[in-house]
C-alpha cells in the first residue's frame, strides 16, 4: 500500500517541529505569584513578536529561590530580594522587574475610599490587637468629622506564605519599634491577630463580607474590586493615596546605584507611597547554559523596552529608565558564560 | 451444563498459546502489590528524612508546643493537630447521626418512586469538588451561621463563666464549628451511601421475622438491621473520618488559619494540618520552617494510620463477639 502524500508531509513536518523544539530551548523560569500575571502577558506577546518561548511557573517566592539555586530553572523570580552576601554565596544577580504597592483596605458602613488617615504606627498596633475599635481615641484624633463606628476591629491577613506579607511586615518593622520586637517580618509570621484568607483573593473576600474590618492586599486587587483604600502617612510626613504616580516616587527615592537589594518601604519623597515593593528575577552568574541565559536575559531586554505599557494596564507600575540603564550595566557586568565572556543580551 | 453433554468423551484438550504467559502475569500481579508497598515505605522514609532537622531540634516537644513563629523559627504543631481532631470530631458528630437518619429512611421509610432520585442526589453531594465547599463556607453559610447561630449564642451566654468561653470570639462566622459543619456536609454523601448499601444487604427474611413478632420499625433498625451490618457501617464512618481529617481546601476557607489556642471557643479562627501545609510551604524558606511543615504531615499521616489500624481493630473485635449472645 502506497503512503499517502499527506501522511509523509504531516510526518516530515512533526519531525521537523521535532527538531526545532530541541534546537531553540525554551527558557524556563519559576518564582513568585504576584509578577505572574505581567510575566505571562510578556512571555506571550515576546513570543508572538519573536517566536522564543518562555515558561513561567508561579510557584512561591521560596519554591523559586529554591529552583534557581539548584539550577532546576534559568532564572527564579522573588518578591523578596536577596541580602548580597547571600547573593555572593550562591553565586547570583538579582535586578527588579516591575513595581507594586500593598495597600491597607477597609469596610465600613458609609467611609468612602481614602476617607480614613492612619499612620504607619496606629496601623501596627491594629495589627497587634492593641487598637480594637474603630473609635478609639487615636484614630478619632487623626480622623476629626470622620464618623468611625463603635464597633470591633476585624483584622484580616494573608494565611499563606507571601511577598505580599513581607512587604507588609517589613514596613510595619520599620515604622513600629513594638511589631518589629513581637512579631518581626517575613513571608509568613506569627500574627497576634486576625483572620487569615489565602492569597489576595482570599483577604479581599474576608474583608468585603466581614463588617468593620481592615486587610491588606495587592495595589491591583484593591483597584480592580473597588475596595476602601486608606491614606497612609509617609516618611516626609504627608498623607498619600495608592496609585502608581506615588509608587514611582517611592522607587525614585531608593540607591538603586549602589545595592539591587532595595525594599521600597517607607522611602522619602513628598509623594510616595510607604508600602511598596519591587519584584525580582535571580539568575545565576557564571552560567553552563550560555544559550538560555542568552534567551532570558533577550527576554527581559525585550520587556524593559516594550512592555511598559502592558505593566501599566495589569496595574504594575514599570521601572525608572535609570533604574533599567543600571540593570542593563549589571547584565553585561556580571553574567558571564564558561568562559568568561558576558552574556549578550541584544 | 457442558460437563453434562461432554459425559464419556476425554477432555478437550487445553490449548497452551503461551507457556511463560502464566509467569509474566503473575509477576505483574506481584510487582503491582510489592509496588504499592515500596511506594508507602518510600513516602514514609522521605517524610522521615525530610522532617529530620525538626524531628531532631524538637523531638515529641514538637507535639505539645504551641508556638508557630516562622520569623524566630519556633515551631510546634499543637494548635494544627488540635484543629485537625476537633474539625473531624464535630463534623463525625453531626454526619454520622445524619448519615444514620437518611439511609433509614431510604432503606426503611421511603416510598418507593422516591428512593431512587434521593439516593442519587446524595451520592451527587459527594461530586462537588471541595472547593467549591470552600468558596459556599465562606461567602453564603459563614454569615449565616455568625448572624443566626453565634450573634443569639453569644447574647445567651456571654455573662456565663466557663460556658461563655465557648461561644466567645468575633462573630464573622469562621473558625472550627464552620470548618466541622463544612467537613460534616461533605463526609455525609460517603457515610449515607455505605449505611444505605449496607442496610439493602440485610436479608429480608430477618426483618420480616422481627416484624411479625410485632417489632416496630426503629426495633427492626435498631435491633436487627444495625448489629447484622455493623462492620460496614464502622467502614463507612472510618471512610468519611479519613477524608474530613486530609481535607485541604474547604477548611482552609473557613477555619480562619489563626495560629492560637488561647481560647477553647469553638467560634474562634484556628488551624488545621492540612491547611498550615497548603498555606506556607510554597513560601517556607530552607531548614527548620519546611521541616516542621514535613513533621506536620508526618504526623497526619500517623494520624490517619492510626484510625485506619483502630478501625481494623474494631471491625475484627465486632467480628469475635459474633453470635456470642445468640
Amino acid at each position: 500500500m502506497k503512503t499517502p502524500a499527506f501522511l509523509k508531509l504531516s510526518i516530515l513536518g512533526a519531525t521537523l517541529a521535532l527538531s526545532g523544539l530541541a534546537q531553540a530551548q525554551d527558557v524556563t523560569g519559576a518564582g513568585a505569584t504576584f509578577p505572574a500575571p505581567i510575566y505571562a502577558k510578556w512571555a506571550d506577546a515576546y513570543n508572538k513578536a519573536t517566536g522564543a518561548r518562555i515558561n513561567y511557573q508561579s510557584v512561591g517566592s521560596g519554591a523559586g529561590i529554591k529552583q534557581i539555586k539548584s539550577k532546576t530553572v534559568d532564572f527564579g523570580a522573588s518578591d523578596m530580594p536577596l541580602k548580597d552576601d547571600e547573593l555572593a554565596t550562591d553565586g547570583l544577580v538579582q535586578f527588579p522587574t516591575v513595581i507594586g504597592g500593598v495597600v491597607p483596605v477597609v469596610n465600613i458602613v458609609g467611609i468612602t475610599p481614602g476617607q480614613i488617615k492612619l499612620t504607619g504606627a496606629l496601623l501596627g498596633d491594629i495589627y497587634l490587637g492593641k487598637i480594637t475599635k474603630w473609635n478609639d481615641a487615636a484614630l478619632t484624633a487623626l480622623n476629626p468629622g470622620v464618623p468611625l463606628p463603635d464597633a470591633a476591629i476585624a483584622v484580616v491577613r494573608r494565611a499563606d506564605g507571601s511577598g505580599t506579607t513581607f512587604i507588609f511586615t517589613n514596613y510595619l518593622s520599620k515604622v513600629s519599634a513594638d511589631w518589629k520586637a513581637k512579631v518581626g517580618e517575613g513571608t509568613a509570621v506569627n500574627w497576634p491577630t486576625g483572620a487569615g484568607g489565602k492569597g489576595n483573593e482570599g483577604v479581599s473576600a474576608f474583608v468585603q463580607r466581614l463588617p468593620n474590618s481592615i486587610g491588606y492586599v495587592e495595589y491591583a486587587y484593591a483597584k480592580q474590586n473597588k475596595m476602601s483604600f486608606v491614606q497612609l502617612r509617609n516618611k516626609d510626613g504627608g498623607y498619600v493615596k495608592p496609585d502608581d504616580t506615588a509608587f514611582k516616587a517611592a522607587a525614585a527615592g531608593a540607591d538603586w546605584a549602589k545595592s539591587f537589594y532595595q525594599i521600597l518601604t517607607e522611602q522619602p519623597g513628598k509623594d510616595s507611597w510607604p508600602i511598596t515593593g519591587a519584584t525580582y528575577i535571580l539568575m545565576h552568574k557564571s552560567q553552563d547554559k550560555p544559550a538560555n541565559a542568552a534567551n532570558a536575559l533577550k527576554f527581559f531586554e525585550w520587556a524593559y523596552n516594550q512592555g511598559d505599557k502592558m505593566a501599566d494596564d495589569l496595574d504594575y507600575v514599570a521601572l525608572p529608565p535609570s533604574v533599567k540603564d543600571l540593570v542593563r550595566k549589571q547584565w553585561g557586568a556580571q553574567i558571564k558564560d564558561a568562559g568568561g565572556k558576558a552574556v549578550a543580551f541584544k | 451444563m457442558t460437563a453434562l453433554s461432554t459425559h464419556g468423551e476425554p477432555p478437550p484438550e487445553r490449548r497452551v498459546v503461551a507457556p511463560w504467559a502464566d509467569a509474566v502475569f503473575s509477576l505483574l500481579a506481584h510487582g503491582a502489590a510489592w509496588f504499592t508497598l515500596l511506594l508507602l515505605v518510600a513516602i514514609i522514609g522521605s517524610l522521615l528524612m525530610g522532617a529530620m532537622p525538626a524531628i531532631r531540634e524538637y523531638g515529641l516537644g514538637f507535639l505539645t508546643n504551641a508556638e508557630w513563629d516562622p520569623v524566630k523559627e519556633k515551631f510546634g504543631g499543637l494548635v494544627m493537630i488540635y484543629g485537625t481532631l476537633m474539625t473531624s470530631f464535630i463534623a463525625l458528630l453531626i454526619a454520622v447521626p445524619v448519615s444514620f437518619g437518611i439511609a433509614l429512611f431510604l432503606t426503611e421509610l421511603s416510598p418507593a418512586w422516591l428512593k431512587r432520585p434521593l439516593g442519587t442526589a446524595i451520592e451527587l453531594l459527594a461530586a462537588v469538588p471541595s472547593i467549591v465547599y470552600g468558596m459556599w463556607g465562606l461567602l453564603v453559610f459563614g454569615p449565616i451561621l455568625a448572624t443566626y447561630v453565634q450573634g443569639p449564642l453569644q447574647k445567651m451566654f456571654g455573662g456565663v463563666p466557663y460556658l461563655g468561653a465557648f461561644f466567645s470570639g468575633p462573630p464573622v462566622g469562621i473558625g472550627i464549628l464552620s470548618a466541622g459543619i463544612i467537613l460534616a456536609i461533605m463526609i455525609i454523601p460517603f457515610i449515607a451511601s455505605v449505611m444505605r448499601d449496607v442496610f439493602e444487604v440485610t436479608p429480608p427474611m430477618l426483618k420480616e421475622s422481627a416484624y411479625a413478632l410485632g417489632s416496630t420499625t426503629w426495633e427492626v433498625v435498631w435491633r436487627i438491621v444495625l448489629p447484622y451490618t455493623k462492620a460496614g457501617v464502622v467502614g463507612g464512618i472510618m471512610l468519611g473520618l479519613g477524608r474530613a481529617l486530609g481535607e485541604t481546601m474547604a477548611v482552609t476557607f473557613v477555619i480562619g488559619n489563626m495560629n492560637q489556642l488561647d481560647s477553647l471557643s469553638i467560634f474562634e479562627a484556628a488551624n488545621s494540618i492540612t491547611s498550615a501545609l497548603a498555606n506556607e510551604f510554597a513560601e517556607a524558606g530552607e531548614g527548620l520552617h519546611q521541616a516542621s511543615l514535613i513533621y506536620l504531615g508526618l504526623v497526619l499521616f500517623f494520624i490517619t494510620f492510626v484510625v485506619l489500624a483502630l478501625s481494623k481493630w474494631l471491625l475484627s473485635s465486632l467480628k469475635k463477639n459474633e453470635g456470642k449472645r445468640t
